[in-house]
């Protein structure tokens, strides 16, 4: 991975997870500007992804190959999983949600840039 | 009164509905981090230490459990999750004291060791969360 990179998806990630939480506390239902900025979150691990594995083909190794990939695709499906869950019944708890599925990505791509600089778990 | 009752009855224990969809959202992220830990620990190096890595995977089982549990309603899947959180509390209690005063006996890592410190004390929390919201539900 490049670790500059995973540190702007992990701050983008982060101000969607604040961004969600203050619509909660203003009892706010999610909205389409929430979820276009879920999906550029999105696109940015599907970067992350494409990165991560042009550069393992060009030989550079993490500290554990099964975890990096690991923590490479799942972090592609909590977002996705957590919109369906948050869209399935709409109410200020669907915002909180989309925060907490927000949260998880930073402390994803952390423990991905860990393994990549070479933890083994 | 009795009529909002009957059809409280009737339309089951609702778990997942309101705040509690919040809980299955928390609980879901757990049962991906411990399935995922669980299965790099048990088919990479599964011989250094048998016993946590079981755990790990014990500990993924009960999070998997308590997930779908709390997403489905009735009176069943209600049974279920306060089984898998009771569980679950135990299980962080028990495996929680036992790395802290016989650090030996869990040199490697599951969720549970520490009272779950790697992972802010979630994995403690949130079973007392889960019971609360159980007993709301009822």
């Amino acid at each position: 991975m490049i670790t500059g990179f995973g540190v702007a998806v992990a701050a983008c990630s982060a101000a969607v997870a604040v961004w969600s939480f203050v619509l909660a506390a203003r009892g706010r239902e999610p909205r389409r500007p929430l979820l276009y900025a879920l999906g550029f979150v999105e696109l940015l691990l599907v970067a992350q992804l494409v990165v991560g594995v042009v550069l393992l083909v060009g030989g550079e190794r993490p500290g554990s190959m099964a975890t990096y990939l690991a923590y490479l695709i799942g972090s592609l499906v909590v977002l996705p999983v957590g919109t369906v869950w948050a869209l399935a019944e709409r109410s200020r708890s669907s915002t909180v949600v989309l925060g907490i599925a927000c949260v998880a990505i930073p402390v994803m791509v952390l423990r991905l840039s860990e393994v990549w600089h070479g933890a083994s778990a | 009164m009795a009529r909002v009752r009957d059809e409280k009855a009737a339309e089951g224990r609702k778990t997942a509905t309101g705040p509690g969809r919040i809980l299955v959202a928390v609980y879901a992220i757990f049962a991906l981090a411990a399935t995922s830990r669980a299965a790099v620990q048990l088919s990479t190096k599964y011989h250094e230490a048998p016993l946590a890595y079981l755990l790990s995977a014990f500990a993924a089982v009960v999070y998997l459990v308590a997930t779908v549990a709390l997403a489905r309603s009735g009176r069943t899947s209600w049974l279920v999750a306060l089984v898998a959180c009771g569980v679950e509390f135990a299980g962080v209690l028990t495996v929680g004291t036992l790395s802290v005063f016989d650090s030996a006996a869990f040199p490697h890592a599951t969720v549970w060791s520490g009272y779950g410190q790697g992972y802010l004390f979630v994995p403690l929390v949130l079973p007392v969360i889960g019971l609360y919201w159980l007993r709301r539900t009822r």
